[in-house]
């Protein structure tokens, strides 16, 4: 009743490609976004943003940069915690050694450090696909891992192979607190994301998309394979580039290359596959699920006032996480955002289902 | 019906987690010192993590049942669980810093990773990072590193005594030429934290070092002692820990490496270490700063004021473990640094800032270690604003089947060595992150 197109009519193209075409969608957005920069900031505790918070939007980049690849383009990488760890040695370099430049110009040039590396290891995907390509991705993962743990020019020699980075400036803006550091993040949040929306919608996307669904028709109709393939590449490990910066930067303030081990290469591949694989609001749910709901997992019996040890409580965290993995796969094999999908529908129908 | 109840629970899970979300523990609270509790019960790490819990638990309940806390501000804690994971382990220092009526006193991370992570917040947070034996080396300036307390010892002070004792076993430090030294360490910060040390001595005394890393958590260890077959080292030093010791110690039985020629950190020298490897593990040396197996009074008013109340966080048997005597101590001298700070600001309830003061005037003698309870396994520690470490003795001890036995030896490290190799580090680590240093001429006024 309420979420209908009754009424809205479009009268050009341009409203008809709109990226929201209904009023209800745009309304809502604007409102959830104006809630996320206005409201937030002033209920939200510390705790909330550091630990919850600003990891989930860290990730949520990183997850939407593997989307475009897996989802979009239908290459699979088990190996994309390597481009963040390439972007954030890159930006940890380059602030290093030319620290005069912007930390926006430095993230920008970190993520296109890690497309380079992005494309070179997407060069194997010419030739294989399917599993055989994700055991080929798995290669970035390991090399990285040891070049950054043995190369001691990247870590600037430090003893430890430990690095720790100044804080983030921005125009004399120090990213501090809490709550600085979530407003950052949520903006490049945002303008990545409209990024990546809108390329999925143009001719980029609509590239990947037709060699997803079968190569070689779409080799025929004139897309070249190499250029599909490679832009995906590219384009996602930047987008794992400058989200691998700030989780250096900004979350972590000090890091060793372990911090980008496999473990995490895998988590962001399970977030898509839960969130919604082709979905960019996909990449948001599954973040938030392998993010945020291990932590509260952990904490519920306390909260509950039951009296539970502190192993058995992270045995039960293990334990229910790995139950909810299962059961929302097996209630929606295409990802929760597949299910909010649905309840949009529904609601069309609304209260007269029929 | 079915439907009602679910829902109920679901709103009462929600707003629980709203409630501990969205508000800062605001409401009044009773006069406490809280103290943190970063632990690992589950993960590779266990073996090692649970009796160094335990140990700092119970001594935690020990001062509030037989002392009724700490001059008469009782403690509180709470535990949360890391399993080792930096992640996990930043994500609980932010969950536990603001409990309690002051937030927390002091945290003990035990982990090297989670500890170069925190400490980049301590700066902000005001709360201090004990690494008592580990931890960031040049962390012991307190002028730069104004939060870290590596109290007891460093990886650089561990790794110069096990050079130290290897070079008198051979008759003298010049004797080491020529030698070969392998280091199988874990590899992460803390695995890597000695090299630059037993690099620089490797300049010294022109022994040749060779460096075998293993990949966490270190189960796999095959090419690594083949490594060390083929090369045939004098000596292996193990910075292994959690299941890559007992890895280390049931493959150097498997390659035949004499153990009575490995040395491990004292990390590296607990009962978890080397029970699983049986009697082979028999001979196999490790390094010990403050606290080596045994009994002492303290652990007979643990008996009697905790574990006979059924209070114990642990079995009863493993009181007096390794591992055990070190959460013990660890809890003792935060303990201490609490109460060195009540004579300055008073018998309540400290902050973060004000435990500072006492862990940075710690004084703990032979005489306070007695009327402690825990003579025989505690050296004295006395720190100051400038150095945080407080203490840099050790001795060996070695396992003979069924326990570990102190050899006589007692070494200082060299600190004409490790004085200026920390302070490079430490202006290094201060012009990076841009850090002011901090005047302890003035602050000591």
């Amino acid at each position: 009743m309420i979420y209908r197109e009754n009424g809205q009519f479009k009268s050009t193209y341009r409203a008809d490609l709109q990226m929201l075409p209904m009023l209800q969608d745009r309304v809502f957005m604007a409102a959830f976004v104006a809630f996320a920069f206005l409201a937030v900031p002033f209920f939200a505790s510390n705790y909330l943003f550091l630990s919850l918070l600003i990891p989930f939007l860290i990730l949520t980049l990183a997850a939407i940069g593997l989307n475009l690849l897996v989802g979009y383009c239908g290459q699979i990488s088990i190996g994309h915690a390597a481009f963040m760890a390439v972007g954030a040695y890159a930006a940890y370099n380059l602030v290093l050694r030319v620290p005069w430049l912007n930390f926006l110009v430095v993230l920008v040039l970190a993520g296109f450090i890690a497309a380079a590396a992005g494309m070179l290891f997407g060069i194997p995907s010419l030739r294989i696909k399917g599993l055989y390509l994700a055991v080929a991705t798995l290669a970035a993962q390991f090399f990285t891992d040891w070049l950054f743990a043995r190369v001691k020019w990247f870590t600037d020699y430090a003893h430890s192979g430990s690095v720790s980075p100044a804080p983030v400036e921005l125009f004399g803006w120090r990213v501090d607190t809490p709550v600085e550091k979530y407003l950052f993040l949520l903006g490049v949040l945002v303008v990545f994301t409209l990024l990546a929306k809108n390329l999925t919608r143009g001719h980029l996307g609509r590239a990947w998309m037709a060699t997803r669904d079968m190569d070689v028709a779409a080799e025929v109709i004139g897309i070249r394979p190499i250029y599909a393939k490679l832009t995906a590449f590219g384009v996602s490990a930047f987008y794992c580039g400058v989200a691998g910066a700030l989780w250096g930067f900004v979350h972590l303030g000090s890091w060793e290359p372990l911090a980008f081990n496999l473990t995490l290469s895998l988590n962001l591949l399970f977030m898509i596959i839960i969130g919604g694989m082709g979905s960019i609001l996909g990449a948001y749910y599954g973040a938030a699920f392998i993010v945020v709901l291990p932590i509260l997992l952990n904490q519920v019996p306390q909260w509950l006032g039951v009296p539970l040890s502190t192993a058995t409580a992270s045995h039960l965290e293990f334990m229910i996480f790995g139950a909810l993995i299962v059961l929302f796969l097996i209630l929606e094999p295409h990802g929760l955002a597949r299910l909010w999908a649905i309840g949009k529908e529904k609601l069309r129908l609304w209260p007269f289902p029929h | 019906m079915t439907f009602n109840r679910r829902s109920g629970l679901a709103c009462a899970l929600l707003a629980a987690a709203a409630s501990a979300l969205v508000s800062e523990p605001a409401f009044a609270q009773a006069k406490e010192q809280f103290f943190p509790v970063l632990v690992y019960r589950t993960g590779p790490y266990a073996p090692n993590g649970v009796p160094f819990a335990n140990g700092y638990v119970d001594y935690l309940k020990l001062v509030n049942a037989r002392d009724g806390g700490i001059n008469g501000i009782r403690v509180s804690f709470e535990e949360c669980e890391t399993g080792y994971a930096t992640d996990r382990g930043v994500e609980c220092y932010e969950r536990l810093k603001g409990k309690g009526p002051t937030g927390a006193t002091a945290f003990h991370p035990l982990s090297t990773g989670i500890t170069f992570a925190v400490t980049d917040k301590s700066f902000n947070d005001k709360i201090p990072i004990i690494t008592g034996g580990y931890g960031r080396a040049d962390s012991v300036d307190g002028t730069v590193f104004g939060w870290n307390f590596p109290l007891g010892g460093t990886y650089w002070d561990a790794a110069d005594i096990l050079v130290q004792h290897v070079g008198k076993k051979e008759g003298g430090l010049d004797k080491l030429k020529g030698k070969k030294i392998a280091l199988v360490y874990h590899d992460s910060p803390y695995g890597k934290e000695p090299i630059a040390l037993l690099q620089e001595r490797a300049k010294m005394h022109g022994y040749d070092l060779q460096l075998l890393p293993v990949t966490h958590p270190g189960v796999e260890q095959k090419a690594t002692w083949l490594q060390i077959r083929q090369n045939r080292p004098d000596y292996v030093f193990l910075w292994g820990w959690g299941v890559m010791n007992s890895t280390s110690i049931k493959e150097a039985i498997a390659t035949g490496y004499p153990r009575d020629k490995m040395y491990g950190v004292w990390w590296s020298g607990a009962e978890p270490d080397v029970t699983p490897a049986g009697d082979g593990a028999k001979g196999y040396n490790a390094l010990v700063f403050l606290a080596p197996a045994g009994q002492g009074q303290v652990h007979k008013d643990i008996v009697r004021h905790v574990y006979d109340k059924g209070q114990g966080a642990g079995k009863k048997e493993e009181i007096g473990d390794v591992l055990y005597n070190r959460g013990l101590t660890a809890a003792m001298m935060t303990v201490e640094a609490v109460k060195r700070a009540q004579v300055k600001y008073g018998k309540k309830p400290l902050t973060g800032e004000q435990v500072r003061w006492g862990l940075e005037n710690l004084s703990i003698d032979e005489a306070a270690i007695k009327k402690l309870g825990f003579t025989g396994f505690m050296t004295p520690v006395s720190t100051s604003c400038v150095d945080h470490a407080g203490a840099r003795t050790a001795t060996i001890h070695t396992w003979d089947g069924k326990k570990w036995n102190l050899q006589k030896d007692v070494y200082v490290a060299d600190q004409s060595i490790i004085k200026p190799m920390i302070r490079t580090s430490a202006e290094k680590y201060a012009q990076e992150k841009k850090l002011t240093k901090r005047d302890c001429a003035k602050e000591s006024q």
